[in-house]
C-alpha cells in the first residue's frame, strides 16, 4: 500500500500529484502487480483532497493500462513499468549526460541549461501541434 | 446529474444597498462546492437566502427542489454551519447531541456520537469552555447528525488552527465521498483548490464565474509573448485580464480551443491566479458581447 502526499506549493494539480506518485511508485518498484491502492475514502482521510480528483485519478491510470478497477473490491496495480522504456533509460542517461558536458563546456549553467531543455520541449510539441 | 440549488434571477437589498443582483446559478449535485469572494461579495448572503434565513427581494432561488426553509422536510434536508459558529455556551456536548436528537426526525445518534470521541471532545464539558477548533467539531457533529442532502458551510475553517483545518477538511472530504453536497464558503484558496470540485466566485454581489473546476482551468491559459496589443487575438479567446511591461505582454484568456500562435508562450494557469484574476474584473455587463474586457483602455 502506497500513502499520498499532496504539496500545495508544487503548482501540480492534485490530481496529477496522486498520478504521478503511483507511477513513481511502480517504476522504483514500491507498488507491485496486484498490489491494492488505497480506496478513495482512505486517501480523502489522510490528505483531505476532493473524492472526485481521486476517482479521476485512478480512472486516469485505468486508462494508461497501469491499474485496474475492480468493482466492489477496489482498485489494483496491474503491471510494473519496467518495460521497454525502462530499458532505454540507460542510454539515454549517457547520451545526456554527454550533452550536459557540451553544455557546461559553452558556459551555461543549470539554470540555462534548464531553461533551454524546457523551451526546446516546447517548441518541438508546438511543432507537433501545429 | 441534478442540482442542489438553483438561483434565478436571484437579487437581495437591504435598504437602498443590492448585496446580491441578478444572480443565476445551477449547483450540481454531489460535489464539494467553493464560493469564494471579497468581503462583501455577497457570499454570506447567498448562502442565507439557501438556507432560508432569509428571502430574495427579487428571482427565485430552489434548494433540493424546493423553496428553502418553506416546510420541515425541507428543513430536516440541508444541514448549515454559520459563520459565528452558533452553539448555546451554557449546554454541554452531551446536551447539544441530545438537542439534535429531539429537533431532528432523521437523526443519527450512533454517527454523531462517534464523531464528538474522534474529535477528542468530552461529552460533559460546556460548550463555552471549548476552543475554536473544538467548536467546528460540536458543530460539524449536529450539522451532520441531522443526517442532512446538503451541507452548506460559512467560512468553516477561518478560526481553526492548521491541525484542526486538517482535520476538519478531512472529514468534509469523507462526508462528500459517502456522497454527500457540500457548499463552502471560505477565503482559503489552497483549501479550495484542495477539496473542491465546484467554484463560484462572487464579486460586487454577482457571479463572476462558475463552474466545475477541472473544466474552468482546462479552458484557461496564460500567455506570455513579445509585448503586443490584445485585440489581435483569434475571435474564441476572451482576455480576462492583461499585463504589459516595455517588452512583454502576459494575458490570462478564456479559450476552448487550442493556442496555435507559435510566438506566445502558453502555460496553464493555476486555480489561485483564476479566482484572483476573475475578483479583480469588472461584471460581465461593462464589456462587449464579444467579451473583451477592457482592451479599448489597454496601452
Amino acid at each position: 500500500m502506497i500513502e499520498f502526499r499532496i504539496d500545495s506549493t508544487s503548482g501540480m494539480s492534485p490530481y496529477r500529484q496522486l498520478v504521478h506518485q503511483v507511477r513513481q511508485a511502480v517504476l522504483l518498484g514500491v507498488l507491485r502487480e496486484g498490489d491494492q491502492l488505497p480506496t478513495v475514502k482512505e486517501v480523502v482521510a489522510k490528505v483531505a483532497i476532493n473524492p472526485n480528483t481521486v476517482l479521476k485519478a485512478y480512472r486516469e491510470l485505468e486508462f494508461e493500462g497501469l491499474a485496474e478497477g475492480r468493482p466492489g473490491v477496489g482498485t489494483f496495480v496491474t503491471r510494473a513499468l519496467a518495460d521497454s522504456s525502462f530499458a532505454a533509460h540507460a542510454t539515454l542517461r549517457k547520451d545526456l549526460g554527454g550533452w550536459l558536458i557540451k553544455a557546461r563546456r559553452a558556459g551555461l549553467d543549470d539554470e540555462s541549461i534548464a531553461a533551454l531543455f524546457e523551451s526546446t520541449v516546447r517548441s518541438r510539441a508546438n511543432e507537433g501541434a501545429a | 446529474m441534478s442540482a442542489v440549488i438553483e438561483a434565478s434571477a436571484v437579487g437581495k437589498r437591504f435598504g437602498r444597498t443590492w448585496a446580491l443582483r441578478d444572480t443565476t446559478l445551477t449547483v450540481p449535485a454531489g460535489r464539494i462546492v467553493g464560493l469564494v469572494g471579497s468581503n462583501g461579495a455577497g457570499k454570506t448572503t447567498l448562502l442565507n437566502l439557501a438556507v432560508g434565513l432569509s428571502r430574495p427581494t427579487e428571482g427565485q432561488i430552489t434548494v433540493l427542489g424546493s423553496r428553502p426553509g418553506h416546510d420541515v422536510e425541507q428543513l430536516a434536508k440541508v444541514g448549515f454551519l454559520a459563520q459565528d459558529v452558533p452553539l448555546y455556551r451554557d449546554l454541554s456536548i452531551r446536551d447539544h447531541l441530545q438537542l439534535g436528537a429531539r429537533l431532528n426526525p432523521r437523526w443519527d445518534a450512533a454517527s454523531s456520537h462517534a464523531r464528538v470521541a474522534r474529535a477528542g471532545l468530552d461529552p460533559t464539558q460546556r460548550a463555552g469552555a471549548l476552543s475554536g477548533g473544538q467548536r467546528a467539531q460540536l458543530a460539524l457533529a449536529v450539522a451532520i447528525g441531522k443526517r442532512p442532502e446538503l451541507l452548506i458551510l460559512d467560512e468553516p475553517v477561518a478560526s481553526l488552527d492548521p491541525l484542526a483545518r486538517r482535520n476538519f477538511l478531512a472529514d468534509l472530504t469523507e462526508l462528500a465521498a459517502d456522497g454527500l453536497s457540500i457548499v463552502l464558503s471560505s477565503h482559503l484558496l489552497a483549501d479550495v483548490e484542495r477539496v473542491c470540485d465546484h467554484l463560484i466566485v462572487l464579486a460586487a454581489g454577482s457571479v463572476r464565474l462558475a463552474g466545475d473546476v477541472d473544466d474552468l482551468l482546462a479552458t484557461h491559459k496564460v500567455l506570455t509573448g513579445a509585448r503586443r496589443h490584445p485585440d489581435r487575438l483569434p475571435a474564441e479567446q476572451t482576455v480576462i485580464q492583461h499585463s504589459h511591461t516595455d517588452r512583454q505582454t502576459t494575458l490570462l484568456i478564456h479559450t476552448t480551443q487550442p493556442v496555435l500562435d507559435p510566438s506566445w508562450i502558453v502555460s496553464e494557469v493555476g486555480l489561485e491566479e483564476l479566482v484572483l484574476a476573475y475578483m479583480a474584473t469588472p461584471p460581465a455587463d461593462d464589456t462587449t458581447a464579444a467579451g473583451r474586457p477592457a482592451l479599448r483602455r489597454a496601452g
